[in-house]
């Protein structure tokens, strides 16, 4: 027990500064691809909600392809070949610099990505809960469409879509882990080094479970108190 | 014919402005692995030492060039070099027919010999694939050892890790029965104390195919200029004892091979 | 044209022009895109296929055709990549198919006694499963598996002396049993709040009836309980389709551990593409064939 707590501890003996690292980076890396993720399933449910077919088509073909391919898959593709991509357009313009896709910013856009389709759902489900009354009252009062958008409609929308957006929190973050694949430090990949060099596998391993674990009740709490928030203007029926 | 005529035009103004591009070379990064000991490891505190970074030090400085290292992971290492994250790989590289398909490579800088190892109570009689038929190996991926593997001990159950520490760690739980890798990495991991558990079990005749001529420098195939200079760089310090210092520094045979 | 209503000889009004509004355009523009990628990834793929058609068409060939295609055929030094690993792909989804029929297989045998936990009356009962539940649905899949395969390896003396290191030592073994768990936790949530969602009158006619409980369970509420659970189990297996891939991570040559080793012999892109249109292809085709098979089995519930 005693030696756990040794390499565990935060220092020269221990492996608790660089996990506490490693948290740092899932945390960060699930923060920065919220907003992204968010903006971008919004307007992909506003496209789907569109009366325009071609428009509704193209942001259904980029949702089937982003839910479908395995999590994994995409951050590959994010991370090999954009930066092969990018590099190839740029040559083609006939340019000689050189965009280096991080694995940071790599599993940053394929994680948005993949948010963003599964968000875009969310909206969407959210939008049909919103009568359409609400529209033309907003109409109605002479707000301009972008107005009623945002005064009117995109309050009700966060309330209705909060439970699931919610759980695509949760999702995101266990989905960070699979960065650690590509060579970015977060929690797993630093446990697994810790695993590696003192062949203690269980017990790292065992550890970085238990850290996402935690990461996962302190993001229902607060999701719970969001929620809350969200629901205060509701009259008790 | 006006757009075509047009579109030429674009072309050649394309075509100026990319030629007329040539690189200079007085910072040159290099792409290694920093996994692979006793060639490339990194330190506990994050530094880079072995072989191929010692040899990367007196190719930079026989060029006269301002080196930078930048440290990758194995899969990733060749698509790195083309997506230009570095501009040469010295990184125990071996000079295949596949590899070259992608990239160019300078004369080796060292050859050395695959072997197998195995735990010390193993009762594995030799290296030959009926020796080996159905058990457990073990090497790093897209490596020349892994394609040996594949090819020349088919009866063998192969299984690939990302990196050498993978594999050490399955060798001494006993869920692997062997590993093949280069015989200074199994020998100088099975000198630690880490890798008490193992044996060397013999070494392997290098296929010229599979296995290459020897580790080389991987350089981008437009950057011919640089791969001249490494080559002028690399017999150099073979001629003026600078590659026998690094080698004796390490290993107590020639690692350059015939 | 539409013809003019024979009562009255009134023309229906025409159609309303659809503008060129910015929506139309920009729906226009991101379709373009879509199909331009998707032609360009076709030619890309296609492009396989040069070698072996010019070979076929060869000696029908003659004069500057058959120079051209001599020389087409001498700049592909290798065998296409199809040719080299089309069988392996072809393994590889077995492979993937083997994993995920097997895990899902087990993990619903393994979610029944967990959902009955958890529902349990008995906190000694339900607030281990609950824990069970949380920590399965509350960590990465991918720490998950390393936490069985690397971390149980290292318990090798313990498990040879209770007689389980052969099943510990085989990485395939692993992988079945870290996403039969994964899996019956997500499973007990499905079953359990299906039932729950059952209402209670169901259970109190049942017993008005004089049915005896297990009776009524298996023959009344567990259907109607299955019937509300089809669509997330349906995604629960595209969930694992997508989530067996992290198989490739410990020695598993699954379609992304093929994928992967031919990536790493090539470094040729396409490897990747071929692995994406094949999980697509999976994952669409299941999900279409789950809509009709809900469609089907719910038909007695449209009103």
């Amino acid at each position: 027990m005693n030696e756990a707590l040794t390499l565990l501890s935060f220092g020269d003996q221990g492996w608790g500064d660089t996990i506490a690292r490693g948290v740092l980076v899932t945390v960060t890396l699930a923060l920065a691809t919220l907003p992204f993720g968010l903006v971008i399933g919004f307007v992909i449910a506003l496209a789907k909600n569109s009366s325009e077919p071609s428009l509704k088509l193209a942001a259904n073909i980029y949702t089937t392809i982003f839910r479908g391919l395995p999590e994994l898959l995409t951050l590959f593709l994010v991370y090999f070949g954009v930066q092969i991509g990018l590099n190839e357009l740029v040559k083609l313009a006939g340019y000689d610099i050189y965009f280096e896709v991080n694995s940071f910013v790599a599993g940053m856009v394929a994680l948005s990505l993949v948010f963003s389709s599964f968000a875009s759902e969310a909206f969407l489900s959210a939008f049909r809960g919103i009568p359409h009354g609400q529209f033309e009252g907003g109409y109605a009062l002479g707000l301009s469409r972008f107005q009623t958008m945002l005064l009117v409609i995109l309050p009700q929308l966060i309330r209705l879509a909060l439970p699931a957006l919610g759980n695509l929190w949760l999702i995101l973050l266990k989905e960070t882990a699979l960065v650690s694949i590509i060579g970015l430090e977060d929690t797993l990949r630093e446990s697994s080094i810790a695993a590696r060099v003192t062949k203690e596998p269980f017990l790292f391993f065992g550890i970085a479970c238990l850290i996402y674990l935690v990461l996962a009740i302190i993001s229902s709490s607060g999701l719970a108190r969001i929620e809350r928030w969200s629901k205060r203007g509701e009259v008790r029926r | 014919m006006r757009v075509l005529r047009m579109a030429a035009a674009a072309v050649a103004i394309l075509a100026v402005v990319g030629g007329a591009e040539a690189k200079d070379w007085s910072k040159v990064r290099i792409g290694t692995e920093g996994a692979y000991p006793p060639f490339n490891s990194l330190t506990a505190d994050g530094q880079l030492i072995g072989f191929d970074v010692d040899i990367a030090k007196a190719l930079c400085e026989e060029m006269k060039v301002e080196c930078e290292f930048v440290t990758s992971d194995w899969d990733g290492i060749i698509p790195g070099l083309q997506a230009g994250k570095f501009d040469a790989i010295i990184a125990s590289m071996s000079i295949t027919e596949e590899r070259k398909q992608k990239v160019d490579f300078t004369n080796k800088y060292y050859n050395t010999p695959p072997a197998i190892a195995v735990p010390k109570d193993s009762k594995i009689a030799g290296t030959s694939d009926a020796d080996l038929k159905g058990i457990a190996l073990g090497a790093q991926s897209s490596t020349t050892h892994s394609n040996y593997a594949e090819e020349k001990l088919p009866s063998a159950d192969l299984k690939l890790y990302p990196t050498p520490d993978e594999y050490k760690l399955d060798i001494a739980n006993g869920r692997i029965d062997a590993v093949v890798d280069d015989v200074v990495v199994l020998s100088d991991w099975l000198a630690t104390d880490d890798g008490a558990c193992c044996k060397i079990l013999g070494t392997l005749t290098p296929d010229l195919v599979i296995n290459g001529e020897g580790a080389g420098i991987a350089i981008r195939k437009e950057d011919g200029e640089l791969k001249d200079m490494m080559n002028e760089a690399l017999a150099a310090i073979l001629a003026n004892g600078k590659y026998k210092e690094i080698n004796d520094k390490y290993f107590t045979f020639d690692v350059y091979g015939g | 044209m539409i013809a003019p209503n024979p009562r009255t000889g009134l023309k229906p009004p025409p159609l309303a022009k659809r503008p060129w509004t910015a929506t139309k355009i920009t729906g226009h523009v991101l379709m373009a895109f879509w199909a331009i990628s998707g032609v360009y990834l076709l030619t890309y793929l296609l492009g396989n296929l040069e070698k072996p058609i010019l070979e076929l068409a060869l000696p029908f060939l003659s004069g500057e055709w058959e120079v051209y295609a001599s020389d087409r055929i001498a700049t592909h030094k290798f065998d296409s990549f199809l040719g080299r690993y089309g069988d392996k792909y072809i393994s590889g989804f077995l492979v993937t198919l083997k994993i995920v029929g097997l895990s899902l297989l087990f993990g619903a045998a393994l979610s029944i006694p967990i959902a009955a936990a958890r529902s349990s009356k008995w906190k000694i009962l339900s607030r281990p499963a609950y824990a069970y539940v949380y920590f399965f649905r509350g960590t990465p899949l991918l720490a998950q598996t390393f936490l069985i395969y690397y971390g149980f390896g290292s318990f090798r003396p313990e498990l040879q002396s209770i007689g389980l290191w052969w099943f510990f030592r085989d990485a395939f073994y692993c992988i079945i049993f870290a996403f039969s768990l994964n899996t019956s936790a997500y499973q007990a949530e499905i079953l359990r709040g299906a039932v729950q969602n059952i209402s209670r009158g169901q259970w109190e006619g049942a017993q008005a009836l004089g049915l005896s409980k297990p009776v009524t369970f298996f023959k009344i509420i567990l259907p109607q309980a299955l019937m509300v659970a089809l669509r997330p189990y349906g995604n629960e297996i595209i969930l694992m389709i997508k989530g067996s891939a992290i198989a490739a991570i410990i020695t598993i040559y699954d379609l992304m551990g093929e994928t992967r080793r031919a990536y790493s012999r090539t470094y040729d892109f396409q490897a990747y593409i071929w692995a994406a249109v094949i999980y697509l292809m999976i994952v669409e085709t299941l999900r279409r064939v789950w809509d009709r098979i809900e469609a089907r089995l719910t038909r007695h519930l449209i009103r």
